[in-house]
């Protein structure tokens, strides 16, 4: 129990009438890289909302590292403190360099001093392969990079969770290796990692497990392998024959 | 102008609701030329007649202007303008933020407000808080203190209603962003939200002081020895109104010139440093 990084037990989520998720239950471990497929208004994108409470549920409840963050006792900073999230639309500030896009959070929330912080910065855009571009704003940076910026700020937290909420979506094709390579990167040094995407081979890559979500709820979890090479649930199949066909 | 090569090929996202600065940053350094020119012109006129019919308009200048050690004339004008502006930014930022979160109670205060002060002109409340509450409250509150609490009160609504369309001009992910980064709410208006919003609003800000250093003149009823004030009792002393009403609107004039060129200024220095 004490290895599920992620306890998702009976969540419901309404949208007014819509039912965006249906009971689901889902466990996370320490370490483990879980890709999250479906078709469009499946509800994945809810569900990890759900996981870092930028949505909340209606009922059932979501344990990260044994904190629930339905109680109402619970400190729900501290909580997104250990989860970074990448967003599909890089959601940088535009206002602020690379560098203070990278430093603020661990600044204010973190309280690490200036230094300590830009050391981190530094060795983060190091590792997403952009050290040229700390002084550059985030306007002047291409889709790729500027989701690469968005993976080293999340990371300065030093977060013990990242969800990627389809990384790659808004990304022009020739960029999306570049952010691929560096999610990669992220789940070969044992980061736990919950990724929305469609990008099937990172999912063979990277993923030791694959969910299937529509109508919100889960309808498969199984392996990247077993899942494209013997999908048991009607759905599932015809959802792969339409990604995969092309 | 640091305008870079590579960042016109950048893609346009929702962070970049602030954006647009680029392609206007040519036309604008002409229309700046333009602006000043006016303002120079303005400036050029006054130096005439005051040089040039000494007699005729030198004591009218005088007297209007007033001096900075009695604080009367433009200096009470501008005084009574940055003084209640100062506030009136203050209620803005506080009531618009209100009027954006989650909670029913706060949005709901500052509504009201808003509904409530926007229905009422601006002299009234001068007149009422001046002349009324003093009755109701026993107490008698100075002409300048129940103007600025009437300007405040007044355009603090105006003001609300411009940093709340600043606020939420700025992409929804912005806030989803900091957030998930552990900033607290406070935090993230702080750090992130505001700071792009006063980008966005800072035409329609400078707009409102304009508005108010013409609106001040409305004080001259309370008998605040504002510009407009010392223009009517020179016209009581000598009946110059043509010339005393002149003098008063070119000076008028120069001071909003100038804080309009000011802000434009300042509007450029923001685009350029967001670069």
């Amino acid at each position: 129990m004490a290895d599920n990084i992620i306890e998702i037990k009976n969540v419901h989520k309404w949208f007014g009438r819509i039912h965006a998720l249906n009971d689901v239950n889902l466990n996370v471990r320490r370490g483990e890289v879980v890709v999250i497929i479906g078709p469009s208004g499946s509800g994945k994108s809810t569900l990890l909302r759900c996981i870092n409470h930028l949505e909340t549920v209606n009922s059932g409840h979501i344990l990260v590292d044994g904190v629930d963050l339905t109680a109402k006792t619970t400190d729900i900073n501290a909580v997104r403190a250990e989860i970074g999230m990448v967003f599909q639309q890089f959601n940088l500030f535009p206002h602020l360099s690379v560098l203070e896009n990278i430093c603020l959070a661990q600044r204010v929330v973190r309280k690490r001093d200036q230094a300590a912080a830009e050391k981190k910065a530094y060795e983060l855009l190091e590792r997403v392969g952009i050290p040229e571009k700390a002084h550059a704003f985030p306007g002047q940076l291409s889709g790729g990079q500027q989701q690469r910026v968005a993976i080293a700020r999340a990371l300065a937290m030093d977060p013990k969770i990242m969800l990627f909420d389809e990384p790659t979506s808004a990304l022009d094709p020739e960029m999306i290796k570049e952010v691929l390579d560096v999610m990669l990167d992220l789940a070969q040094t044992g980061m736990t990692m919950a990724c929305v995407t469609h990008e099937m081979g990172f999912a063979r890559a990277a993923a030791r497990r694959i969910i299937f979500m529509d109508a919100g709820q889960v309808i498969e979890d199984t392996t990247p392998h077993d899942l494209f090479a013997s999908p048991k649930n009607e759905r599932t199949r015809q959802f792969l024959s339409k990604i995969l066909a092309h | 102008m640091t305008v870079r090569p590579d960042s016109a090929r950048s893609p346009s996202f929702s962070g970049m609701g602030v954006g647009g600065f680029q392609p206007k940053a040519l036309s604008r350094w002409r229309r700046l030329d333009h602006m000043w020119l006016l303002l120079i012109g303005a400036i050029a006129l006054v130096a005439l007649l005051y040089f040039g019919l000494p007699q005729r308009f030198g004591p009218i200048f005088r007297f209007i202007w007033g001096t900075f050690t009695e604080g009367d004339g433009v200096f009470m004008t501008l005084k009574l303008t940055v003084i209640s502006f100062i506030f009136i930014l203050l209620v803005g930022m506080v009531m618009g933020v209100f009027r954006v979160t989650s909670n029913p109670v706060l949005q709901w205060i500052s509504s009201l407000y808003v509904e409530i002060v926007r229905g009422v002109p601006v002299l009234v409340w001068l007149l009422w808080i001046y002349f009324g509450l003093p009755g109701l409250l026993q107490l008698k509150i100075p002409d300048f203190t129940a103007a600025v609490i009437a300007f405040t009160f007044a355009y603090g609504a105006y003001m609300t209603e411009i940093f709340r369309a600043g606020i939420q001009s700025i992409a929804k992910g912005q806030m989803e962003a900091a957030r998930s980064l552990g900033m607290s709410y406070i935090q993230a208006m702080r750090y992130i939200i505001l700071p792009q919003a006063v980008r966005v609003i800072l035409p329609p800000v400078s707009n409102e002081f304009v508005t108010l250093l013409k609106d001040s003149s409305l004080v001259s009823i309370l008998g605040l020895a504002d510009l407009t004030r010392r223009g009517r009792e020179w016209v009581g002393r000598t009946f110059t109104s043509f010339d005393t009403y002149a003098a008063v609107a070119i000076t008028y004039l120069i001071l909003t010139l100038f804080f309009t060129r000011l802000s434009t200024a300042v509007e450029r220095r923001l685009a350029v440093e967001k670069r």
